[in-house]
């Protein structure tokens, strides 16, 4: 066991896997000589070479069809956005050939890249740098989207998403990457498909991912001050979600509360209670409660972009509420 | 370190300036420098937050660009945009209210570093991704012809400067946009400021061809390259293709020649540009430089240089006890400025 911050965890998955298949490589901005922006390819530059670690000028679109034309001939490129709201100017590319052109090519080709890089809201970084751009891309068919919480889920999955098919569009968090966790030794993959219990509990599902994770966590121990067991879901796979452990949960606890840093118009948390409606409209004992973030643009000044996404204390209150509710 | 290339000539006796002119553009370059210090006094004092990009070095561009503009004319920026802010004439203190978040900011708190905008000052923004202002100030040049040609009104003859990097100048915007404003013959400025350097990508590894002033001939648009260092020469540029833009005879792409003399951000730890090159260029420093200038053409002496810096020491003082003195906005106005009607 090694202890080893996020970011770190992130390195060593992309060292692994250029390691045992030399079709992966790495392109984006300043990933090579610089080591990247959080320093996710550090020395792999010095270790692979220019063109496994490739420099690219800034410009999204094309260096993100560029590594889609790579990947239809055979290699596996791995995407760094430098921050993924960048990305929003390669929309075209990954929506259009990341995405379709398996379906559009009547299965000539596959796409088997990795789309990865920093997102979320950080600390006062202005409305452009905090984007929440999971709503944007879970309706673009042909995408798979995975969002990494923990150093050692990072690393299982940046893996899995390496050696997967198809385009993933794998999300990372701007705070996350200095998190610190003993990574084992030996080598793992973590599939990108499953949702991960984090608590096992009887009174209420908790459903969140990425960042939220954490501040679940923490409202998680008022919430067993008083006497309450939630079951705590990190949902890892945005695209597809893993109705297998939701649908569990739900038949055991028949209450769910989402806790995303998506907006809520068209989020993550909208398509979740969609789908719960669709399938598990019976097992349900109140109606599931949303807590995302606000639908306007991250404010620059700190108090406000606080206002902006939720907090532990809200998490708290509403499980409360929620476990108060009499049948 | 990569062969620098050599500077354009510039016939610096011939340039014509009055004693009032070159105070001018010394304070404006002044108050850049200071403004900017302050700027990375407070960040790493843990005063002001985000990403902070600061324009030490590049203050001639800035200052001999925008100087030579209209007060109605217009300004589109980047991310690094505090200075172009300045030189545009929005006040010091709004500038620093913004850039602690204020609603006093020129953006209320709202933008930040990278999003400064002043509708008062024509100000079109401080852009944070790459590129992107260029369509803007495209659009903004192509209002200016429409009332022009369209509307009929005479009067509508103002130019716009739009700035932006070496770095960017490999974006599909910036060919797209060159290949509009030639094809509209729009007034406009395309200022390229190339400081050799796009955070840790040199120039020259993210460019087939380094003289980005070349790249105007395709479009059939003047390509003009000028010592960035030297305010007389980039003021002599812009005069030229400012009178041309509002002649109604189409855009010019500049390039001034220049260097950042800190990191990237203030949150770069700049290792990758070399002792030897930062050096060679602070010792071209663009504010020393304009000051032997005037005092070698007795256009200013040593006393009055004194009184500007004096004065402008004063307005940074008073503009950061502004900004920290300043109400935060409220959190009942979260929602506000999502719709016009508000
Ligand atoms: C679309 C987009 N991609 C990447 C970035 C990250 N980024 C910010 S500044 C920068 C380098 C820009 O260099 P240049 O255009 O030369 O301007 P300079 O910073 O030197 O003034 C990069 C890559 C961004 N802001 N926007």
């Amino acid at each position: 066991m090694a202890e080893t911050l996020l970011f770190n965890a992130l390195r060593e998955a992309i060292d692994e896997e250029m390691g045992r298949d030399d079709t992966v490589f790495v392109l984006g901005e300043d990933v090579g000589v610089y080591g990247g922006s959080y320093k996710v390819t550090k020395d792999l530059y010095d270790k692979y070479g220019e063109l496994r670690v490739l420099d690219t000028p800034i410009a999204e679109n094309s260096f993100t069809g560029m590594a889609v034309g790579a990947a239809m001939t055979g290699l596996r490129p791995i995407i760094e956005g430098m921050n993924m709201g960048f990305l929003l100017l390669a929309f075209n590319q990954i929506a259009n050939n990341a995405g379709m052109l398996r379906y559009t090519s009547g299965g000539n080709f596959k796409i088997p890249m990795v789309i990865r890089g920093p997102g979320g809201v950080g600390r006062q970084l202005g409305a452009e740098h905090s984007q929440r751009l999971e709503a944007y891309f879970q309706a673009v068919p042909g995408l798979k989207i995975v969002a990494c919480s923990t150093p050692y889920n990072a690393k299982g999955l940046l893996k899995a998403a390496i050696r997967d098919d198809n385009p993933v569009l794998f999300f990372e968090h701007v705070l996350l990457y200095n998190l610190k966790e003993d990574l084992p030794n030996h080598e793992y993959v973590v599939p990108l498909d499953k949702a991960e219990i984090v608590r096992p509990g009887k009174d209420v599902t908790i459903l969140t991912y990425s960042r939220m994770r954490h501040h679940v966590t923490q409202a998680v121990k008022g919430l067993e001050k008083k006497g309450i067991d939630p079951e705590v879901i990190d949902l890892i796979s945005l695209k597809p979600l893993d109705f297998d452990t939701i649908g569990a949960s739900i038949k055991k606890t028949h209450r769910v509360v989402i806790v995303e840093e998506c907006m809520k118009t068209g989020g993550i948390g909208a398509e979740i209670i969609a789908s719960i409606n669709d399938r598990y409209f019976d097992e349900l004992d109140a109606p599931v409660v949303r807590l995302s973030s606000q639908d306007i643009p991250t404010p620059y000044n700190g108090k406000l972009e606080t206002l902006t996404i939720v907090q532990p204390k809200q998490i708290e209150a509403a499980v409360e509420n929620m476990v108060a509710l009499k049948v | 370190m990569v062969q620098e290339r050599t500077l354009p000539q510039f016939q610096a006796p011939a340039a014509q300036i009055s004693p009032d002119e070159g105070l001018l553009l010394y304070e404006d370059m002044i108050l850049g420098r200071y403004f900017e210090d302050k700027c990375a006094e407070m960040y790493y004092r843990g005063k002001m937050f985000g990403f902070v990009h600061l324009y030490n070095g590049q203050e001639a561009v800035s200052s001999g660009v925008i100087k030579a503009l209209r007060s109605d004319d217009y300004v589109c920026s980047t991310y690094r945009d505090h200075v172009h802010a300045l030189s545009a004439g929005v006040p010091a203190k709004n500038v620093m209210a913004e850039l602690f978040g204020k609603e006093t900011g020129c953006s209320r708190g709202r933008g930040g570093s990278m999003h400064l905008f002043s509708s008062e000052h024509n100000l079109l923004g401080g852009f944070a991704f790459i590129g992107e202002g260029i369509p803007v100030a495209l659009g903004a040049a192509f209002q200016s012809r429409y009332r022009r040609d369209a509307l009929g009104d005479a009067s509508a003859d103002q130019v716009t400067a739009c700035f932006f990097g070496d770095g960017t100048s490999n974006n599909g915007q910036f060919f797209e946009c060159l290949n509009m404003a030639a094809l509209w013959k729009l007034p406009i400025l395309f200022v390229v400021e190339n400081n050799k350097w796009a955070i840790g990508m040199a120039h020259e590894r993210a460019t087939s061809q380094p003289e980005i002033y070349k790249k105007a001939s395709v479009f059939g648009m003047p390509g003009v390259e000028v010592d960035g260092m030297d305010v007389m020469a980039v003021r002599a540029v812009a005069q030229e293709a400012v009178a041309r833009a509002r002649a109604g005879e189409g855009p010019t792409l500049i390039e001034a020649l220049t260097y950042r003399f800190r990191g990237h951000s203030l949150a770069d730890p700049d290792e990758l540009r070399s002792k030897a090159e930062k050096e060679a260029w602070l010792a071209r420093d663009p504010i020393k430089r304009f000051e032997a200038y005037l005092l070698e053409h007795n256009l200013a002496d040593e006393g009055a240089l004194k009184d500007v810096r004096d004065r402008i020491q004063t307005t940074i003082d008073d503009a950061l006890t502004f900004a920290e003195d300043s109400p935060e906005p409220s959190p009942d106005d979260l929602y506000k400025y999502i719709f016009a009607e508000d």
